[in-house]
Order: structure tokens, then C-alpha cells, then sequence
């Protein structure tokens, strides 16, 4: 086992936590303000569970690039390549904007998301227009997981 | 692609027709009414609130009554209950809950006057609960809670702050009072915080010692009972049985009713569609012996009502087109597959006046970027047959969530060529499955290529549709500009972006910026790179000279096109969005290779394909579920934020018309 190896590990490590600790915040937040909906009227809970969830996929992004990484240096097939530390600081470059953008836009989406159940709350015929201001902040995550993507893939080993 | 035509229909009749015109009118369902055009001084309004309000009354005592049935007969429902729709009601039935109104309402009356008693017997009991609770303490005492006495003593009970034993109490006293001393203290009961006594003293001295005691604390019950307590709780008791008893027949006597649920329904509906008969006879003009009505209609249903009301009744009917200045109610009118995406139209906003109705080419673009998006066969056929059942299973379902359920059939659809395209089903199963549990991996082939295995290609597939989503917005920008009179608007705000866009393409492509992200370098003859000069050259002064065309002033003029010109960052981001479709595509297939991934681990024995089993049912049910929200939400946001974003605003009024509005049952028409 070389450096490289510890490095690339930390990069699908840093991807999939910090990716996750955003979506975790978003929908937790999210999901306040649904409770509190629902209290209210029951009826809406298909449509803030929705709401809830759309901060939900920095997460599955962060795990995404985890694992394309993971597939990337041989972990998961059982043949570790031989990283030297070079490669292994360049795939942990290439995970940390999906790591540090889900962190972020998670967070504040589901602020936004939360923002959004009010509006279902109010003016439940609002809905479609309600899901796009949290759809807004999922953009920026969307680019920073291409990036990653696209290092990763690119990136010689 | 059309937005129904609409025509002001005017109707003036004898008065002795206006129950029976109204009715059908209602019937018909085709006429949305709007009587403000018909202000005239002469002629008069009915005041129908108070008839009015007496229905709307009777449709919420209806309402109270089988929300009662709810609660204590509830009716068995399934999961999918949702999906049934309002089950349809012949008109002989109708009529005959009609005729029977009067004992039905007599029935909902009852309804709610057994539940009304039945909370307060509930309340009544809780009091008496409460009241035996604060007996507890007392149940070691075996006199009557007043207190009684021999011909020299007196007993008396009391509580006291405090934990104290009874060696502590008489110490208490006597060092208060060192006279007393013929007295005895009985600890009945001690909790956290209070001690509760009896206290038996000398006739003589009883005034004394509730005084010393008084001191520390002493203090009677405020209610005492003449009984002992223990009598007194079986008294409670009898009573809480009795009122239990009653409670359980008031239910019983609600739940023998639960067969006038289907009635209560019907009166409730019979009462609701009254009510609106009387809201709109309340706003039409009237003369001594004639009424006037009038509103709008899609011109395809004027025949309809020249039919029914026309042929029947003496009267006149004018028709003429809706004036210039007059915003129009809209009603869409598309095929069987673009009308299932009105919805999505519908939650964005209607045409408004002198915007085309933009569903067929939305309902193509959306079927096809949903499909790229969730991309797994897989998925797509679970959604397809999910769909396809449920429809075929519950015929009388909501129009609105038919469309929506015949929608996501079709992108079910898209998503399974998708998945053929990419190799996507349920990830990489078969893959999985062959390799794991016969020993030798087979796999199908995507038909086009794998994502995964070359996510440029994707990337600049899903730019390239990006760019034909956007250029079909800008063509309808210009085309409604043309179909409007304003040719002006169509050159410059379409043509000269065209001629901008389409130059800055052709100088993009053979650049070495391209070659870089694409992998192959694009060489054009010499006259294709002088002519995407001479394209964004015209395109950029069209812009910069004509797209503030309305202002005067020439530097405004000018500062406005360069700022027309700047828009150009918002194609580029607007384009790069739609990489938004190579991410969604990827996350599906990864996602489930991954589910895939943990449900091997087991490896190849029986309890390895059980572990395989319950994961892949597990994972693949959250993964859709994920994954089709995801799909959904950006499919939605790259028709309303980049396609509608280039040439449509919406804001147009739906049609509502006249019509039998009803809550639980649908009535057939004869």
C-alpha cells in the first residue's frame, strides 16, 4: 500500500462526508418545517416529502464520486492499483468540489426547501412553482459533481 | 398546440324557463358565466344569500354527519383509494336521495347530536376519573370523609406538606402545646411531596389540636364526601361504567347508520350544486317577465348549448367574438399524449392573451429529457406498468391525476429506450446477478454506449440537446412575434440572436478550447470560419443598434443593445445546465450499481441470494424513488426556467365553467 492510496481514500471519503453532512443538513432543516405542516394538515404530506427530499441528493452525489473513485483505484474490485502520491493528491482534488459545494448548497437548499413548504402550506396549488427555488440551489452541486466526475474519470492511473 | 377558442354567448329568455335553463346549463358544464358586460339600470338583481347560505348549511351538516361515520364506522379503504375517483350515480338514484332529502338531513342531525353527546359523556367521564384519582389517597380510611365521632371524640381528616411519620406529628404538637395530649394521628398515605392524616382528639380539644397542627401546614380536603372513600369510588365507578355503556350504544346507534354514508353524500352534493345555481342566479339581470345571462364559451360547444337550450326554449341567443381588450378564460386542447403535460403547463401558468399554447412541443421535450435523465429499463418499466395498471385498474380516477399518471406512463416509456440506449437495467443486475451466482458475467451491450465508460460524450450530447431545447424556445419567441403583427420584434429579439448564436457556434467548434474538452479537433473550410464571422458580426450590431429600438435617446439606445449583448452569458449558463442530464443519468446507473455491489457481498450460497434479494427490493425501491423525484424536479426546472425562460410568461385565467361541482359523487348524464 503506497501514500497514493491514502490520499485517493480521503478524497472518496471527503466526498461522500462532506456531501452527506450537507444533504443532512437540508433535510433535516426541510423537514422541520414539513412536521410542522403536516400538524396542520395532513393531507399535505405527499407534497412536503417531496420538498424534504430535494435537498437529499448532495448526498447521493457525494456518494456517487465516492464510488466512482472506489472503482477508480481498484478497491472495489479487489486490485488495489499502485497510486504513487502524486495521483492520489490529484483524485483527491478532483473529489473535494462535490465534498465542499454539497456541503454548502445541501445546507442552504434545504433552507430554501423549507422556505418552499411554506408556500405549499399557504397555497398548496403553488407547488410547481414552490419546488423550483430549491431546484435554484441544486444547480451549483449538479456542476461541482461534473467536475469531479470528469477529473476523476480523467485522471491517469 | 392550442389554446381553445372562446366566444361571449349572451342568452335572454322568459323567466318562467329560468330554473330549467340554469340547470342544464349547469349540466352542460360548458359556460363560464360573466354577467358584468349586462349592468344596465333598468333591469334587477335577485338577492339569493340567505337561500344560499341555508344550502351551503345543510351540504356542512351533511358534512358533519359523515365525518361522525368517519370516525366511528369508518369505511375500508385501500392504499390506492385515492386513485378510485368519484363513483358515478344514475339520475333515478339521485332523484330519489332528492326526495328523501328531508329524512336524510333528519338522519345527519341525529348523526351529529349522538356525537355531540357522546363527547360530553366523555368529558363527564374524564371529570370522574379524575375526581376517583383524587380519592386514591384517602381509600385507607374506613369512616366517612366528613369525619365522625364518638360521645368524647372526633376524627377529622387532612393533608400535610411534606413527608412525616406519625411519631413526628406528635412530637410537633407537643412541643406547640404540651396540654394535648389525648389526640392519635393515623398516616393514611404518604406521597413525594404530601402526607394525608386522620386525627382522632378529645371533643374538647379538637378545636386545639387542628390548630397546633394548622401551624405546619394542616389542611382539611376541600371536597368531603359522606361516605367513606371507598364507597365513594364505587360510586364513581358505577357511574363511569354506566355513562361507558351509554357511550357504546350512542356508537353502536352511529355505527347502524353507517348505510345512509353513500345518501349523506349524495345530499351533500345535491346541496353544493344548489348553492351554485344560486350564486349565479343571483348575478343575472332580470325584467319583469325575462332574464339575462351571458359568459363565455369554446367555440366548439356553441352548438351544444344552440341544441339543448336554443331548439328547446323560447329564446335568443347572441354569439360574437370576444373583444380585443378583453382577456379570454383559457381551456387547452391537445392530443391524447401532449394533453397529459398540461399539468406541468398548468402549475407554470396558462397562455396568456396572444401567447401560444406551448404544450405539444413541451410534452415532447419533456417525455425525452425524463427519459435521459432516469435512463435504467428497469425503472422505466416498473414506472410504465405501475402506471399502466393503476389506470387500467381505476377508470373513474380524476382527470387531473389521470393526465399525471398517463404521463409518467409515457416518460416510463422514454426512460426504457434510455435505458437501452445506455445499458441501464436496474444498474448493472444482470451483470451482477451472472457473475455472482452462475459463475460467468454476461451482460447486454448498451445499444449506444455506457455513460460511465465515456461521460464527455455524454456531456457534450446532453449540451447539443441543451442547444436544440433552447433554439426551439427562441423559434417560438419569434413566431409568436410574427403570428402577433410584430415582424420587427421576430428579426431582431429571434433573428439577430440566431445569427449571434449560430456565428459564435461555427467559431467555438474548430477552436483548440473544444478540441480540448471533446477529444477531436473540428476543422471547417476556410469560407464556414469566415462566414461564423460575418454571422455574429450581423447578429452582434443587430443587437447592439435594434433591440432598444422604442427609446430615443441614441446612447440609451445603445448602452441597452450592449446590454442585450450581455445576455449572451445567460445562454452560456443556460446551456450548460442541461449537463444536468448527464448527472441525473449517472447518479441512476451508479446508485443502483451500488445497491447491486452490497446485495452481492453474500456471495454465491443461499443466504447470499436471500441477502441479494431483500437489498435489491429495499435499494431499487429507494433508488426510484430518488431518482424518478430528481428526474421530475429537473425536468420541470429545464422546461420553466431555460425553455419557458426564452419566449413565455403565462399568467392566462383558466376556464371554470358553470357546472355540477360535487364533492363525493359524479351524476350521469341522461
Amino acid at each position: 500500500m503506497s501514500l497514493g492510496i491514502v490520499f485517493a481514500l480521503l478524497g472518496a471519503a471527503s466526498a461522500v462526508f462532506l456531501a452527506g453532512m450537507g444533504s443532512a443538513i437540508g433535510v433535516g432543516v426541510a423537514g422541520q418545517a414539513a412536521s410542522g405542516v403536516v400538524t396542520e394538515d395532513p393531507n399535505k404530506f405527499a407534497k412536503v416529502l417531496i420538498m424534504q427530499l430535494l435537498p437529499g441528493t448532495q448526498g447521493i452525489y457525494g456518494l456517487l464520486v465516492g464510488f466512482i473513485t472506489l472503482a477508480k483505484i481498484g478497491l472495489l474490485g479487489g486490485s488495489v492499483a499502485a497510486l504513487d502520491p502524486m495521483t492520489g493528491l490529484l483524485i483527491l482534488g478532483g473529489c473535494l468540489p462535490i465534498g465542499i459545494v454539497g456541503l454548502v448548497s445541501g445546507k442552504y437548499q434545504g433552507m430554501t426547501s423549507a422556505a418552499a413548504i411554506g408556500i405549499v402550506a399557504k397555497r398548496e396549488d403553488q407547488f410547481g412553482k414552490a419546488m423550483l427555488f430549491p431546484a435554484m440551489v441544486e444547480t451549483y452541486a449538479i456542476l461541482a459533481l461534473l467536475t469531479s466526475v470528469l477529473v476523476i474519470t480523467n485522471v491517469p492511473v | 398546440m392550442a389554446v381553445m377558442q372562446m366566444q361571449r354567448i349572451s342568452i335572454c329568455a322568459l323567466k318562467e324557463n329560468r330554473k330549467a335553463i340554469l340547470e342544464k346549463l349547469q349540466a352542460l358544464g360548458v359556460m363560464e358565466i360573466d354577467t358584468t358586460v349586462l349592468a344596465d339600470e333598468d333591469l334587477q338583481k335577485m338577492d339569493t344569500s340567505s337561500s344560499r347560505q341555508v344550502f351551503e348549511k345543510q351540504a356542512v351538516m351533511a358534512d358533519q354527519a359523515l365525518e361522525v361515520l368517519d370516525t366511528y364506522a369508518p369505511e375500508k379503504k385501500s392504499m390506492l383509494a385515492s386513485l378510485e375517483g368519484k363513483p358515478l350515480i344514475g339520475q333515478p338514484e339521485f332523484h330519489h336521495s332528492i326526495e328523501l332529502r328531508g329524512q336524510i338531513l333528519q338522519d345527519a342531525k341525529n348523526l351529529t347530536e349522538w356525537n355531540r353527546r357522546i363527547s360530553e359523556k366523555q368529558a363527564t367521564i374524564q371529570k370522574l376519573e379524575n375526581q376517583t384519582e383524587s380519592l386514591t389517597p384517602w381509600l385507607a380510611l374506613d369512616i366517612p370523609m366528613t369525619g365522625s365521632g364518638t360521645k368524647q371524640t372526633v376524627s377529622f381528616i387532612g393533608t400535610i406538606a411534606g413527608v412525616v411519620t406519625q411519631d413526628d406529628i406528635w412530637w410537633m404538637v407537643r412541643e406547640q402545646n404540651e396540654e394535648l395530649e389525648a389526640f392519635d394521628v393515623k398516616i393514611l398515605y404518604t406521597d413525594r411531596d404530601t402526607t394525608y392524616l386522620a386525627v382522632t382528639a378529645l371533643q374538647s380539644e379538637a378545636v386545639a389540636v387542628e390548630e397546633t397542627l394548622r401551624k405546619f401546614g394542616f389542611a382539611r380536603p376541600s371536597y368531603l364526601a359522606n361516605r367513606t372513600p371507598a364507597e365513594e369510588k364505587a360510586e364513581y365507578e358505577k357511574k363511569i361504567s354506566r355513562l361507558k355503556e351509554q357511550v357504546e350504544e350512542l356508537k353502536e346507534q352511529i355505527r347502524a347508520c353507517a348505510g345512509v354514508r353513500r345518501k349523506l353524500q349524495e345530499i351533500s352534493d345535491y346541496y353544493r350544486i344548489r348553492s351554485d345555481k344560486y350564486e349565479v342566479l343571483g348575478t343575472i339581470p332580470q325584467s319583469q317577465n325575462t332574464f339575462f345571462i351571458s359568459g363565455f364559451v369554446p367555440t366548439d360547444s356553441l352548438s351544444l348549448i344552440k341544441g339543448k337550450i336554443g331548439d328547446v326554449y323560447d329564446c335568443s341567443i347572441d354569439i360574437e367574438d370576444v373583444p380585443e381588450d378583453v382577456e379570454a378564460p383559457v381551456l387547452l386542447k391537445n392530443g391524447p399524449i401532449s394533453s397529459t403535460t398540461e399539468g406541468v403547463l398548468a402549475s407554470f401558468g396558462l397562455p396568456k392573451k396572444g401567447e401560444l399554447d406551448p404544450t405539444k412541443i413541451m410534452s415532447a421535450f419533456y417525455i425525452f429529457l425524463f427519459g435521459m435523465m432516469l435512463s435504467d429499463a428497469g425503472y422505466g418499466l416498473i414506472m410504465f406498468l405501475g402506471c399502466f395498471i393503476a389506470l387500467k385498474k381505476f377508470p373513474r380516477m380524476g382527470e387531473s391525476m389521470k393526465k399525471t399518471l398517463q404521463m409518467f406512463m409515457y416518460c416510463g416509456i422514454s426512460t426504457i429506450v434510455w435505458g437501452i440506449l445506455f445499458g441501464g437495467f436496474f444498474g448493472d443486475l444482470i451483470n451482477v446477478v451472472s457473475r455472482v451466482f452462475f459463475g460467468h458475467e454476461v451482460g447486454i451491450p448498451p445499444l449506444w454506449f455506457a455513460p460511465l465508460n465515456d461521460p464527455m460524450k455524454l456531456l457534450m450530447f446532453s449540451l447539443a440537446v441543451g442547444l436544440v431545447h433552447l433554439f426551439t424556445g427562441l423559434f417560438l419567441k419569434g413566431y409568436t412575434s410574427i403570428k402577433n403583427g410584430d415582424v420587427m420584434s421576430a428579426l431582431i429579439d429571434c433573428g439577430c440572436w440566431f445569427l449571434f448564436l449560430i456565428g459564435l457556434i461555427l467559431m467555438l467548434l474548430p477552436s483548440s478550447i473544444f478540441a480540448g474538452i471533446a477529444g477531436t479537433q473540428i476543422v471547417f473550410p476556410p469560407f464556414v470560419n469566415l462566414l461564423a464571422k460575418v454571422l455574429t458580426i450581423a447578429g452582434a450590431l443587430g443587437l447592439l443598434l435594434f433591440s432598444a429600438r422604442d427609446k430615443k435617446n441614441p446612447g440609451l439606445r445603445l448602452a441597452l443593445g450592449a446590454y442585450e449583448l450581455y445576455g449572451v452569458t445567460s445562454w452560456l449558463s443556460d446551456v450548460l445546465s442541461y449537463s444536468r442530464l448527464l448527472a441525473l443519468g449517472l447518479a441512476t446507473g451508479v446508485i443502483a450499481q451500488v445497491i447491486n455491489q452490497i446485495g452481492s457481498m453474500g456471495g454465491r450460497s443461499i443466504l447470499g441470494a436471500v441477502l441479494f434479494i431483500i437489498v435489491f427490493l429495499v435499494g431499487h425501491t429507494l433508488s426510484l424513488a430518488i431518482n424518478l423525484l430528481g428526474a421530475y424536479v429537473h425536468t420541470n426546472r429545464l422546461q420553466y426556467v431555460e425553455f419557458f425562460g426564452k419566449f413565455y410568461e403565462g399568467g392566462g385565467r383558466p376556464f371554470t365553467p358553470f357546472r355540477a361541482n360535487t364533492k363525493y359523487v359524479d351524476i350521469k348524464e341522461d
